[in-house]
This record gives C-alpha cells, sequence and structure tokens, in this order.
C-alpha cells in the first residue's frame, strides 16, 4: 500500500511527524515499510509561458523560446517537438536540480542561449506509465490556467511523499487511507476527520431507474446509485498526483473518483455507462465456460466459482475483480450507474487467481468493512456532483443480507499481562485501547471491548491482547524464562543412533553432504530393487525435481560428478536422509544411509603411500558401522539379486540375521572414466537388529599359536565358504581366522584358486600344547579339502 | 716382583691401545683379548702357582683390583662410543620434516546439519525433547490444523508442492507441534524442537530453495508467556550468535500464532549500527514466532483456558548464511567440496563475536 503523506493528512494531521521517524516507528507497531521516497525530486521549477516560439537558425529539431516566468522572460532552446507559443510550460530554471542528478546551467546551444529547460514529465522523474497521452514524447502541457511564476511542483501537487507499507495479509482495514489514518491514531494520536459525502439530490429516483435483483450468496450486500450529466474531462491536479503516489495511472475524472474513493475507503467502486448498461442489474453465478469481454479487451472462459454482474442478458462485470468492455465509461459517458457492493472473499480469491488481480480484487479477497459500502457510494457522488458536474438521482438501490451484529470481547487485565508476560497498568491498557479507537465498558474487572468493524482481522481475546502488546511497544518487554516441571530434553534413540553412524563415517574420513529429495524419474529404481511405487508431486516445477527419491546413491553420484568435473578427484562421502515410497495408498519415508567414494584414499606421492577407494575399502567402512553395532558375526554378503546400476560382478546385498539391510558394491556407470563404490544402509532396519550390551572381557593371559595353510579351490567357491568351513571344524580353540594371500595364475590349475589363511588358536586358561593345536588344524584341514573338494597347497 | 712388572707391562699395553680404540667392535675385540676367559689378564693368574701363600693372596688381590679397573674404564670407553654410534645412526636417519603430509582424512558435518545440532544441544540443555515428523504430510497437519482452513487467503503464502488433494510435502515444520500435541494423550506439558526439511514451490536461486530446513520450537504448559518467548530467544541468540546480540519483536502475522512476531537480531555484521546487509536498521530478521493460536491448541486438544503456549520457527539455511556470510543457499546442496569443508576441518574463531 502506498500511502501519500499529505492524502492521507486530510484525514489526520501527520504534518509535525517527520517520514523518517514513521519509517523507523511503524515496523515496531507491525506495519512493515517497504519504501519512501519523494513522488518528485525537482527543485526550481515554475510554471512559465511560452511568449514565442521561433526555429533554431542551425537546427532542424530545435526551437528558441522566449518564456515568461513572471519575474523575467527566459530564452530556452528546446527540442520538443510539441512545444508552441502560448502554451503553459513546466520551466527548469538556471539552478534547479532534476532527478538523476541534473543541475540546470546556461549553456549555448549550436551558437544559441539558452537560460533554463522545459520539461517533460518524464524528466521530473515520473514514471511513463503516468504520463498522460497527450504529453507523451514531448513537454508536458499545463491547464491555460496555471498560475505563471507558481511553483510548478506546487501546482502539479508532486510536492508531496511516498511511503510504500508492506501490510500483513490480515490487516486489511490498512488497504485504505481511512484505515491507515486510523492506525495512526493509534500510533501517533490525534483525531481522525472523515470525508466529506454530502451533494445535492435531483428528483429523479434511482429507484425508479434500475432494478436490482441478486441471484447468489455470494453478494451479501450490494448497493448503487445512479448519476447524470456527467462531464468527462481531466482531473483536477490533486487526484491525479494523489492516485499516481497510490501507484494507480489517472485516466479521467470519473474514472478518477472511483478509484480515489477505493483507495480511501477501501471498498472497491465500478462505474457503468448507464446508457450501456440499460436499467437491470441482476449478480449470479457464472456458467461453467461462459464468456464475456473485460476492460483491457481480453476475452475471458468462466467458471461456476465466478460471480458475475449482468443487465439481466450479458455479463456487464466479473463481480469485484474487473469490469466489462461492453459498459466501460468513455468520452461520451453522461450517464453512469455506481456499483458498491461486498462479494464472497473466497470467491474473489478463485476469481483472480484463475482470471487476473486488480486493485479491486485484492482489497474483497482480504475482506472489506460493510459499513463503508454505502459511505463510498456517497464519497463518489460527492466528488462527481463537485469534479464531473454531475446529478445525482434521489435515493439508493440497496440488497442486504448483512447482520450487523458488533463485535465483542470479553477480557479481562490478568488475561492480558499473563499472556504478554508483562505488569501493564489498567490506565495504560485503557489509554492503548482509545487510541485504537475501541470501545471498552468495565464490568467487575472484565472489560468488554467493542470491535469498530473495519477490524476484520480481529475476533478473539488474543487479538486483542496482540493489539495491546504492539501499541504499547514489544521493546518495553523483558524477557524471562518459561517456570514449568518439564523432563529431560534430549534425542530420540533413532536420533542418537544415527549420530552414532555418522560419528564412524566421519572418523573413516566421509564427508556428510545433504541433496535434493526431488529428482528425475530416471534414477528411482536404479539402486534398488523394491517395488514399491514411487511418490509424485502433482505439478512439478521441472522434470529432474519431479519425484522423491527410492535411494540416495544417484544424488550422491550427482555430488562427485560435479566433485570430478571441477577436478576434485578425491571424494568420499555419505548422506544420512530420507527416501520415500508408496505401498497401498500409504505414502512411507525411510531413513537411509549411503556413501560413495571415489579416488584415492590415502595418499602421499612423493613416498609412494597411496590407497585407491575400491571395493574392500567401501566393504571396510560398512563393516565398521556393523561391527559397532556388534552386527560384524552376523553379517554376510550375497552376490545375487543385485539391483542393475551395480556392477554385477562386484556388487553385494549385505544380509544381518538373513534379512537384506543395504548394498555395497561397484557402480556399474562410469563417471569420467573413475570407478565409483557405493553402500547404502536401512538406519530402521539396522535398529531392528537387538544386540547384546557391553560386559568387558577377560585379555586372553595366556600365549596364542598361529598356524598358516594355503588351499587349492574351485574359483567359485567363496572365501566366506572356506571361512564357514573353518570355523566349524576349529572350534573353541580357534580364535581368529585372517586372509593374507590370493592367488590366481599360472602356479596352479586353470580354474583353481589358492587362498591363504592364518588361524590363530588360543586358550583363555592355560598355555596351549602344539599337539592339541595340530589336532584342531589337522580337522580344519580335513573339513576344509572333504567339503570345498579343495587341497592344500604345496609350499 | 716379576708378577708386578708383569701386571704394569700388560696394563700399560692396554691402555696404549685403548687410547686407538674408536668403535664398539674394536673395542669388544680388545675385552676378550685381554678380560676374556683366555684373555692376557686372565692368564696372569697362572703366575699365581710359582708363589707362595701370603703372595697369592697379595697378588690376587692386586689381580682383582686390576681387572676391576680397566673393566670400568672399558666400560666407559663403550658407554661413549656407544652414545658415538647411536648419535652417527641417527643422524644417517635423518628426514626432511618439511616434505608434505601423508594426507589422513577426517570427515565432516554438513554445514546445515552442524547448525542444525548447535541449536538442539542449546536446547536439549534447556529441557527440550528433539522431535520429528514425516516429509510426506497431510494437508490436515500442514494447513488445516494450524488455523489455515483450505479457504484461508494466506495459504496463498506458502507455495506447497501437493502430491494429491489431501497429502502433501510439507511446506514448514510446525505439523510436528500438531503431531507432538496429539500424541501427548495425557495433555501434559510439551517441550520441544524439531528440525527437518521443508518444500516450497520456489524457483531455484540466490535466495531461493525449493527444499530447505526449519527448526521448530514449540513449549506450552500453564502459564507460558510472550516474555517467556523473548527470554528464551534472547539467550538463543546469545548462546548461538554471540553475546552480544539483542532480539527485537516486530509484529506480524502467522496464522497458527497470536500475538505473532517476526524476531530481529543484532546485525551479524554491523553489530547494530547499520551497514548494507542490514539496510541501516542495524537489525536483521531471522525467524517468526508468537504464542500459539488457541485455535490450534484446541484442536490438539489443549484447553487453551488454562494452557498458553510459544512457538518459533527459524530457517537454518538462513542462519548459516548469516553465520558464515555465504551468499548463496545453492551452495549447500551442490556440495562442492572445497565449500563443504571449510566448516568442519578447522575448527574456527568463534563467528559470533564482533571482528
Amino acid at each position: 500500500m502506498k500511502v501519500s503523506r499529505k492524502w492521507l493528512n486530510d484525514y489526520i494531521d501527520i504534518s509535525d511527524i517527520e517520514t523518517s521517524e514513521i519509517v523507523k516507528k511503524m515496523p515496531l507497531v507491525g506495519n512493515e515499510i517497504e519504501d519512501n521516497y519523494k513522488l518528485c525530486e525537482g527543485t526550481n521549477l515554475v510554471v512559465g509561458k511560452v511568449l514565442s516560439m521561433e526555429r533554431h537558425p542551425d537546427s532542424d529539431k530545435l526551437h528558441v523560446c522566449m518564456v515568461d516566468v513572471k519575474d523575467e522572460t527566459l530564452q530556452i532552446v528546446c527540442g520538443a517537438p510539441n512545444v508552441d507559443a502560448g502554451q503553459k510550460v513546466i520551466v527548469a530554471k538556471v539552478g534547479a536540480t532534476l532527478p538523476n542528478n541534473i543541475t540546470i546551467s546556461p549553456v549555448k546551444l549550436r551558437g544559441i542561449e539558452s537560460n533554463g529547460m522545459i520539461c517533460s514529465l518524464e524528466e521530473l522523474g515520473i514514471e511513463s506509465k503516468y504520463v498522460p497521452e497527450r504529453s507523451k514524447g514531448g513537454i508536458h502541457i499545463l491547464d491555460s490556467d496555471a498560475p505563471v511564476g507558481m511553483d510548478a511542483i506546487k501546482y502539479l501537487c508532486y510536492d508531496d511523499e511516498v511511503i510504500d507499507f508492506e501490510l500483513t495479509s490480515n490487516r486489511s482495514d490498512l488497504f485504505s487511507m481511512l484505515g491507515m489514518a486510523y492506525e495512526f491514531r493509534a500510533v501517533y494520536g490525534g483525531d481522525v476527520k472523515l470525508p466529506e459525502t454530502s451533494y445535492k439530490e435531483i428528483d429523479k429516483k434511482v429507484s425508479d431507474n434500475l432494478d436490482l435483483s441478486i441471484q447468489t450468496i455470494n453478494c451479501p450486500l450490494y448497493t448503487a446509485k445512479i448519476v447524470e450529466d456527467v462531464k468527462i474531462k481531466e482531473s483536477p491536479n490533486f487526484i491525479k498526483a494523489r492516485l499516481m503516489a497510490a501507484g494507480i495511472r489517472p485516466i479521467n475524472n470519473v474514472v478518477d473518483i472511483s478509484n480515489y474513493v477505493m483507495i480511501e475507503y477501501g471498498q472497491p467502486l465500478h462505474f457503468f455507462d448507464t446508457k450501456k448498461l440499460g436499467n437491470k442489474i441482476l449478480v449470479r453465478m457464472a456458467k461453467d465456460k461462459e464468456e464475456m469481454t473485460t476492460l483491457d479487451g481480453v476475452k475471458r472462459v468462466l467458471d461456476e466459482t465466478d460471480i458475475v454482474i449482468t443487465n439481466g442478458e450479458e455479463i456487464v462485470a466479473l463481480a469485484g475483480v474487473m469490469g466489462g468492455l461492453n459498459t466501460e465509461v468513455d468520452e461520451n459517458t453522461t450517464s453512469i450507474t455506481i456499483e458498491s457492493a461486498v462479494f464472497n472473499p473466497y470467491n474473489i480469491r478463485l476469481t483472480s487467481k484463475s482470471v487476473l488481480r486488480s486493485e479491486a480484487s485484492s482489497r474483497y479477497e482480504k475482506g472489506i468493512d460493510t459499513n463503508r459500502t454505502i459511505e463510498a457510494l456517497n464519497r463518489a457522488c460527492h466528488l462527481l456532483e463537485k469534479y464531473a458536474d454531475a446529478k445525482i438521482l434521489k435515493g439508493h438501490v440497496v440488497h442486504s443480507e448483512i447482520n450487523k451484529i458488533e463485535k465483542e470481547i470479553d477480557i479481562t487485565l490478568d488475561k492480558i499481562n499473563s499472556v504478554l508476560g508483562m505488569n501493564l497498568s489498567e490506565d495504560k491498557v485503557l489509554d492503548i485501547f482509545d487510541k485504537l479507537g475501541f470501545e471498552v465498558s468495565i464490568n467487575n474487572k472484565t472489560y468488554k471491548v467493542k470491535v469498530p468493524s473495519r477490524r476484520l482481522d480481529i475476533s478473539i481475546k488474543e487479538d486483542i491482547i496482540e493489539e495491546i502488546g504492539r501499541i504499547y511497544g514489544y521493546e518495553n518487554m523483558e524477557g524471562t524464562l518459561p517456570i514449568s516441571n518439564s523432563n529431560n530434553g534430549g534425542r530420540s534413540d533413532k536420533q542418537n543412533f544415527i549420530r552414532e553412524i555418522k560419528n564412524i563415517l566421519k572418523s573413516c574420513g566421509l564427508n556428510e553432504v545433504l541433496t535434493y529429495s526431488l529428482t528425475s524419474l530416471n534414477d528411482i529404481h536404479s539402486f534398488t530393487k523394491d517395488e514399491f511405487n514411487y511418490i509424485e508431486v502433482a505439478s512439478p516445477m521441472s522434470e529432474d525435481k519431479k519425484v522423491l527419491r527410492h535411494s540416495l546413491i544417484p544424488s550422491l553420484l550427482n555430488v562427485i560428478e560435479y566433485n570430478l568435473s571441477r577436478n576434485q578427484n578425491n571424494c568420499m562421502i555419505f548422506e544420512d536422509s530420507n527416501i520415500y515410497y508408496k505401498i497401498d495408498n500409504e505414502y512411507e519415508e525411510e531413513n537411509y544411509i549411503s556413501g560413495a567414494l571415489c579416488g584415492t584414499y590415502i595418499d602421499n606421492s612423493w613416498n609412494g603411500t597411496k590407497i585407491d577407494c575400491d571395493f574392500y575399502l567401501t566393504k571396510g567402512i560398512v563393516e565398521k558401522v556393523l561391527s559397532y553395532l556388534k552386527l560384524d558375526n552376523r553379517y554376510e554378503l550375497r552376490t545375487n539379486d543385485i539391483p542393475e546400476s551395480f556392477h554385477p560382478y562386484r556388487s553385494a546385498g549385505i544380509y544381518v540375521d538373513n534379512e537384506l539391510v543395504g548394498y555395497v558394491g561397484e557402480v556399474l556407470r562410469t563417471i569420467n572414466k573413475n570407478k565409483v563404490y557405493v553402500f547404502e544402509l536401512s538406519v530402521n532396519k539396522l535398529m531392528s537388529k537387538k544386540i547384546r550390551s557391553i560386559k568387558m572381557k577377560e585379555i586372553p593371559k595366556f600365549p596364542s599359536i598361529t598356524k598358516d595353510v594355503a588351499f587349492v579351490l574351485d574359483r567359485d567357491v567363496t572365501a566366506n565358504e572356506v571361512i564357514k568351513e573353518i570355523k566349524k571344524n576349529g572350534g573353541r580353540l580357534l580364535v581368529d581366522i585372517d586372509v593374507f594371500d590370493v592367488y590366481v595364475g599360472d602356479k596352479i590349475d586353470e580354474n583353481t584358486k589358492s587362498i591363504a589363511f592364518k588361524l590363530k588358536f588360543q586358550d583363555n586358561t592355560r598355555t596351549l600344547t602344539d599337539e592339541e593345536v595340530m589336532n584342531v588344524f589337522h580337522k580344519i584341514i580335513n573339513g576344509v579339502t572333504d567339503k570345498l573338494d579343495a587341497k592344500l597347497r604345496d609350499k | 716382583m716379576e708378577t708386578n712388572s708383569k701386571t704394569r707391562a700388560i696394563k700399560e699395553e692396554l691402555e696404549t691401545k685403548l687410547g686407538s680404540i674408536d668403535n664398539l667392535k674394536s673395542l669388544n675385540d680388545l675385552k676378550i683379548e685381554y678380560l676374556g676367559k683366555k684373555g692376557k689378564i686372565t692368564q696372569l693368574s697362572s703366575l699365581m702357582k710359582d708363589l707362595n701363600n701370603d703372595e697369592k693372596k697379595e697378588f690376587g688381590k692386586n689381580l682383582n683390583i686390576l681387572k676391576k679397573t680397566l673393566e670400568e674404564k672399558l666400560d666407559d670407553l663403550a658407554k661413549v662410543l656407544e652414545e658415538k654410534e647411536l648419535n652417527e645412526r641417527l643422524i644417517k636417519e635423518s628426514i626432511d620434516v618439511t616434505l608434505p603430509a601423508t594426507k589422513v582424512c577426517v570427515g565432516t558435518d554438513h554445514v546445515l546439519n552442524k547448525t542444525i545440532e548447535e541449536v538442539e544441544d542449546l536446547f536439549i540443555s534447556m529441557g527440550y525433547t528433539v522431535e520429528e515428523g514425516p516429509e510426506v504430510e497431510t494437508d490436515l497437519y500442514n494447513f488445516e490444523m494450524l488455523n489455515l482452513p483450505k479457504s484461508h487467503p494466506a495459504r496463498d503464502m506458502q507455495d506447497t508442492f501437493y502430491i494429491n488433494e489431501e497429502v502433501l510435502l510439507r511446506s514448514q515444520t510446525s505439523p510436528v507441534q500438531v503431531r507432538t500435541m496429539l500424541k501427548n494423550k495425557e495433555k501434559t506439558p510439551i517441550k520441544i524442537i524439531c528440525p527437518g526439511k521443508v518444500y516450497r514451490r520456489d524457483d531455484d536461486d540466490a535466495t531461493h530453495s525449493h527444499e530447505f530446513h526449519q527448526i521448530e520450537g514449540l513449549v506450552v504448559d500453564k502459564n507460558i508467556s510472550m516474555s517467556d518467548l523473548k527470554g528464551t530467544l534472547e539467550i538463543m541468540a546469545k548462546k548461538l550468535f554471540g553475546e552480544n546480540k539483542k532480539v527485537r519483536f516486530r509484529p506480524s502475522y502467522f496464522p497458527f500464532t497470536e500475538p505473532s512476531v517476526e524476531v530481529d537480531l543484532t546485525c551479524f555484521k554491523c553489530e547494530g549500527k547499520g551497514c548494507s546487509m542490514c539496510k541501516g536498521t542495524g537489525w536483521i530478521e531471522v525467524l517468526g514466532a508468537g504464542m500459539v493460536h488457541p485455535n490450534v491448541l484446541k484442536g490438539c486438544g489443549y484447553d487453551p483456558e488454562k494452557y498458553t503456549g510459544f512457538a518459533f520457527g527459524l530457517g537454518v539455511e538462513r542462519i548459516a548464511m548469516l553465520k558464515y556470510e555465504i551468499d548463496d543457499i545453492r551452495n549447500f546442496y551442490i556440495n562442492d567440496k572445497r565449500f563443504n569443508e571449510q566448516f568442519g576441518v578447522t575448527k574456527g574463531g568463534n563467528n559470533n563475536e564482533s571482528k
């Protein structure tokens, strides 16, 4: 809401309050200010009369003008095509300043002296949309009665400042100058002066000339008036300037008055050309696909939620939004039917969303003060009589289903103070009510607060409390802390569980990343085998942000790709986030922790230290997590059923207690020739595994014995199968198994491989003898050779 | 006495030789030559047989003293030589310590999660519980129960990703308030902090992101007041952003709180003097807050006549951007390694204090 200071001053005296003070104070009572500026920045501009105009002897475009500015006659060279003798113009005298840091000084233009400048409105800093057609592309020609020598800024009523408020959507009352006046009163005190609404009426009755019929509940109040003998012309300067300050383009006196009153009262009006309208107004809901052409010449297709004004035959206005082209007021209009009505805000909101948002609709959407509907109509008549010579027909046509119930809210001083946490006195509170214009009667410590009809935002006690708080000023509130017997705070088990896993990953050198949940449909199932449906947003912003992801891995690969393309070749990252899916119309989300590794893990080139990221490193990181969760003896990797984007022979499902909890493996897709290794773990599944609490284990006091053995096996036999067999035969004394060599090559048969194990035997109660170890060792060798068709490898 | 002269001669001989010993090996050889089982001094005892008893006694005694003296001498020299040799070996082992180190990786938190954890930890210390809720939320919890019925104009303020008419991607963390209050069947007091991801239909640019993070705080109890909200946020401002930070309330409007306020903190850059970042006001808006609207309390089963509450919601990205002077919100989601590692690898001074 752009507020002209001069206009506002008509309703409340703010002449003593500096704009800078307003800009500081108003946000602290809830009214943000986006900007404030002078309507026109120029100085030393006067009204001048062009006495004579001659062609410049050395130019086709320039003119030499003699201009009377009362005290003197100035010779000014002017390039505007529309300058002519006899015109009243705006003259920037020598020493004048204009926007964009222009200062006028005497110059010679092609040899001819020029002592000033004849100005266009644009040169005064007026936006070109406000410049009337006749002044476009040239100087602005003033009315012939403009007094020569007068300050031109004053004459045009541009000596004004604009304060541009960014208001909260609940304060519909502030979208009017009157509402603003009451708000200024609440803050600064003073009295609100209402606009003049009186006018003379002719004998002809409105009711004899207009048949009103309302056929929808979405128009609870409709009032109309007819005026005749209207003279269409330009508005007086003050109206034009004020509308410009409010951001509205002046058109002609009649259209300007309808806008002027809307800004004053917050009540949108609509003017129909009575001749074009006829003598009937019928308000109804539009039919589906019904068409009309609005004032702007655009054909609109309507639906059943739009309210329309018709003349019984055709639509003449889209209610609350914009008039129809067919009943537009034009330069030949002599009689106007004025509408001042109230429409259901919800319908207007739907219409303005689907058709267009106008100054009128934005006010209707927020809700308007129904007490001002008739007042605004009368104000329009007053102004039309004054500035358009209108003759006003007698009476009003009114349809009203509004029940005027005054809003009254009961509240106590205790309640106010306890919610605010303050200790305000009764005097202070009553003073604030008075400034707000809320009538209060006190009944046994209870305040009965009458809420003015303009304040649609106030309906409960808490609204009243907010009013007291904001006008008193929160800056005067001392902070306190809640006194409560609450329990201990903290994180949930799951939050702690995730933090612990994240700590392990960080300790392994992985950096946490955060990526978007919305992703493209392409990758949705490439890293999962689940059959669940994906969740898609109804109106996506783009194809790559369309569905909620099923796996974090594609996002991690994007991060790696981004970094690789910027020569960040070593990336070890992880993310803890949700994945989302749909089962039988139930929406599910589940926490996953995924990681991706690429490049070199540890590197020191000059001394040859280098560990590259590979499957076994990635597996090692997964194992660290599992072992932290004490699941290292309960998990196994299985290579069947791998999602399609994993390398089929270098990836595995991670199974804990025979349940799939995630994957680890190499990514099939090759990024920049770099191999990427990834893992994904389901937090829920890992958390569901019961694990024993930590109990101290005795540290072995007796020495251990180690034995090495290498088996030659069929290629397809996995290390895990051998280890299982070794464990089965090793019994209690076998405490550790380690693989120290894997060999495939010339020294053994084709299609075989050799795996060498280091076995460690130990007993906590005594020193083992070589003999008993050898017994177990042989049992192990026999077991493996029998069961897995293995041979001992010769040394 | 022949024995004495022999002894002396050997002693002198040994002492002469000792003078030219410069390494442990020669010293050891020398030790064996003289003091070994068949060494020259040991062999002197063979002279014993020609002596009488008294002489034997005397000679034996002298011989022992000689042995001891010589052994000590040899040992002393050995120590010197050992030290010398150790030193020589260490010199040979010398390395250039200024060569580049082997890079040990230490993982880092994402700066947003780091920020969330800082806020969580502070509020946990004040007795708050960390609550979470689903991101795929219902219209009911995201809007309706927060006093935003379907026809409410303020719904336009938030452009939401809908999945169908009733299901959406939550546009705020406030539905966690509703869920927590509903879940609490005994309707006992509540003190929670709810971090999480939220979604809005915004085009991504330097200051907008279609996904971002919020932290919601909610306290519901008897006699909770607006000044409690202010005091709580004052502690947050001081602990998270520096002791000199002040809190300012500006009245505002949110459908789910009444009264509602926007909360400003002393500008991070100019400390209140006024600068381009705070548009000369000295204040920076960081969060929205207010007293829980009675309709919200009622809807969640709390009697608004008995209970009051405050709620606040802050944007994690905004906080991190202000604190670390990050100028583009997209940085958080691009995850350039060089960006991410800035906030976890080094501790950094206290960003909270003025520079």
